[in-house]
């Protein structure tokens, strides 16, 4: 009998191509043979295809193709298409947003105007894609979970590069599509801020983040663990706890005192993740708008820590003489 | 094999590692030095590679002195310089040793190989026909302008020549005004907005190039944070202000080998009153910078032949780099106006 607690996939299904369950009526069927990778399967389903994209997915491919594109193409540009340079500086390259001058107004395309342009294509794809998430979730009669989740990354996505400027007024208060630039972008935005680490909704993100990655390991490998009592089954064991179950919540009982459930501990994983970026959207949307420096601010409502002096405080040498 | 997945789950993880090794760059092996500067578990913290510091010390000692100076006994018995050569303009009251001395002490310390001619012409050392001579008369009165004006910067310490020059006809570390970017204004595509370009102007960055035109040769705020909690009407700094700051920060940083927690607490970068001590010092040398490049240099554009200017016909410049080269202090802070007593001030 092959194992499957071990921390790499062992097991590997390959046999008839599985077609899926039957599809609501109107639904067109998916097209192409299917067929099998070794190399895959190591990772998930070695079984690939057939596809179906449908009207929804060819348009927000293409509509991601067109932003994928324009990006690529300004950033080779920039470098007087030379494709060396563009190798050797692509993690420094970027479109960038318009400059500060031009506020919400269109730019010139070489000023800002691909950016738009882009940023437009690439959210008409992430939204198609979503709908498309959520329509396939119900063709499946599904919940529509994932949708939301993704929704919920969205809605991040969209308070950097839509609704905060649009409440500041300036395209260029945006996040640049560059590798490098985008963390200069968030750099430059903790320090014209005051540190982000002030803001309250920026913490409760980071919370949500790193509790999120620890579910995920806590989860992942307590599954692993009791895989050989049958641990994998584990949306049955919800109603029907069987000694994997047993064995799991006894084991976080002794480490931890208190244990999730079957049922209950992929409520916190969801949780954990859409309110990661929930709460990272309002931090977001709240610096510059309704906060101008978070660490005034917490100062100003008594949390920001003060420390023992390690020297004599220094004057604003431009104030006075 | 009952260990297979725990050996099998290193291999990955060392390719990724070696991968980023080799694809990355400015890795330093341990130990690290780190002194602390601050109060602790606050990150305030001086990280130095005892190595790099090695290296530094050595690229950054004084030199020799070149010949001991008179005794001021006899400096007051000889002639002055222009009593005795023609056409000395700023260093006339010299007495005559003094000036050949710190004649020779130039030319060792800017243009050694080229000698005295360099600056002369050696057929007739008082005709000024060489544009180097012009310019080396307003350095001299830069030195004593710093020297004298600009205490709050250079302290005690001051300046010479050799700060900047080190052994070279041009200092290594100057700058121009950065070319616009030609082939995208012309095309419809490829702004980069004077970023996205890792050079040493933004410490291989992909930060503004544009700091130093914008805060050391002219005078656009450099600070970027609210002054308040809440936003003003006036509103604030954009993002892109935000990190040409960051960029002018990012060369002080490289220029003088120090990390943001020099000058600054990072709790608020803004705050004086949880600033390093040193924060002072560099605010004083930003304004000192600016005086050099707008007083000193500017005005000498014409001077220089086209070939010395940069692409979009300025004179060189200097930044923090220029004296500092990597260090907190200019040659570990040793002054050699002891020595040179004559580049303390104007007569």
């Amino acid at each position: 009998m092959p194992t499957y607690q071990n921390v790499f996939t062992r097991v590997q299904v390959q046999g008839h191509p599985h077609y899926g369950v039957p599809l609501p009526a109107g639904d067109e069927p998916r097209v192409g043979k299917p067929i099998f990778s070794k190399l895959l399967g190591r990772f998930g389903n070695a079984q690939i295809g057939p596809v179906y994209l449908g009207s929804l997915g060819l348009i927000s491919l293409a509509f991601g193709l067109t932003a994928f594109v324009t990006i690529g193409l300004n950033m080779w540009a920039s470098v007087d298409w030379n494709p060396i340079e563009f190798v050797r500086q692509l993690f420094w390259l970027s479109l960038e947003p318009p400059a500060p001058e031009y506020g919400l107004s269109i730019p010139p395309m070489n000023e800002g105007g691909w950016w738009l342009f882009a940023g437009f294509t690439l959210t008409v794809s992430i939204l198609l894609w979503w709908v498309r998430m959520y329509t396939r979730a119900r063709a499946l009669g599904m919940g529509t979970h994932v949708a939301w989740a993704f929704a919920a990354a969205i809605w991040l996505y969209l308070v950097l590069g839509f609704i905060r400027p649009l409440l500041m007024g300036s395209w260029a208060e945006a996040v640049p599509f560059g590798i490098f630039p985008h963390l200069d972008w968030t750099a430059a935005f903790s320090i014209r801020y005051g540190n982000l680490f002030y803001n309250p909704f920026h913490a409760l993100s980071i919370v949500f983040l790193y509790g999120s990655a620890l579910l995920f390991a806590m989860h992942g490998a307590t599954i692993l663990a009791v895989g050989r009592y049958g641990g994998e089954r584990e949306i049955e064991q919800i109603v029907d706890r069987g000694t994997a179950s047993e064995r799991a919540a006894l084991f976080w009982r002794w480490t931890m005192g208190f244990n999730a459930s079957m049922e209950s501990i992929h409520r916190w994983a969801w949780w954990f993740a859409v309110l990661t970026t929930l709460t990272g959207g309002i931090g977001i949307l709240l610096t510059g708008t309704v906060v101008d420096n978070w660490y005034l601010w917490a100062v100003k409502h008594s949390f920001a820590p003060a420390y023992p002096e390690m020297w004599a405080p220094i004057a604003d040498p431009a104030q006075g003489g | 094999m009952k260990n297979f997945g725990i050996v099998a789950a290193l291999i990955p993880f060392g390719a990724l590692l070696a991968i980023a090794f080799v694809f990355t760059i400015g890795w330093e092996r341990p130990p690290i030095d780190v002194q602390q500067v601050g109060y602790r578990g606050t990150g305030m913290e001086e990280p130095n590679n005892p190595r790099e510091q090695a290296v530094l010390r050595a690229m950054n000692e004084v030199p020799p002195e070149i010949y001991p100076l008179d005794s001021p006994a006899d400096l007051a018995a000889a002639p002055t310089a222009g009593e005795i050569y023609e056409n000395v303009q700023v260093l006339g009251d010299l007495p005559e040793p003094q000036f050949t001395r710190l004649m020779a002490a130039i030319t060792e310390w800017v243009a050694p190989e080229e000698g005295c001619g360099y600056c002369h012409n050696l057929e007739n050392l008082a005709d000024d026909s060489l544009y180097t001579k012009t310019v080396s008369r307003r350095m001299i009165q830069m030195t004593w302008d710093i020297n004298s004006n600009w205490q709050n910067h250079v302290k005690e310490t001051g300046v010479t020549c050799y700060t900047c020059h080190r052994g070279n006809a041009v200092p290594q570390n100057i700058w121009f005004n950065e070319e616009p970017q030609r082939f995208a204004s012309a095309g419809m595509l490829g702004w980069n907005d004077s970023q996205n370009q890792p050079t040493e102007a933004n410490a291989y960055s992909s930060l503004p190039v544009s700091a130093f035109e914008a805060y050391l040769s002219g005078d656009e705020p450099i600070r970027v944070q609210a002054d308040a909690a809440l936003p003003t009407t006036e509103g604030g700094s954009s993002i892109q202000q935000t990190e040409k700051t960051y960029s002018l920060m990012m060369h002080m940083s490289d220029g003088l080998g120090v990390g943001c927690t020099y000058c600054h607490n990072t709790q608020a970068f803004s705050s004086w009153e949880l600033s390093p001590p040193p924060r002072e010092t560099a605010w004083h040398g930003i304004r000192m910078v600016r005086g050099v490049n707008g007083t000193y240099m500017d005005p000498l554009t014409d001077t220089f032949p086209a070939e010395r200017l940069g692409p979009t016909g300025d004179v060189a410049k200097a930044n923090c780099a220029t004296c500092h080269q990597g260090v907190f202090k200019p040659l570990y802070g040793v002054s050699m106006l002891g020595q040179y007593p004559s580049l303390s001030g104007a007569p």
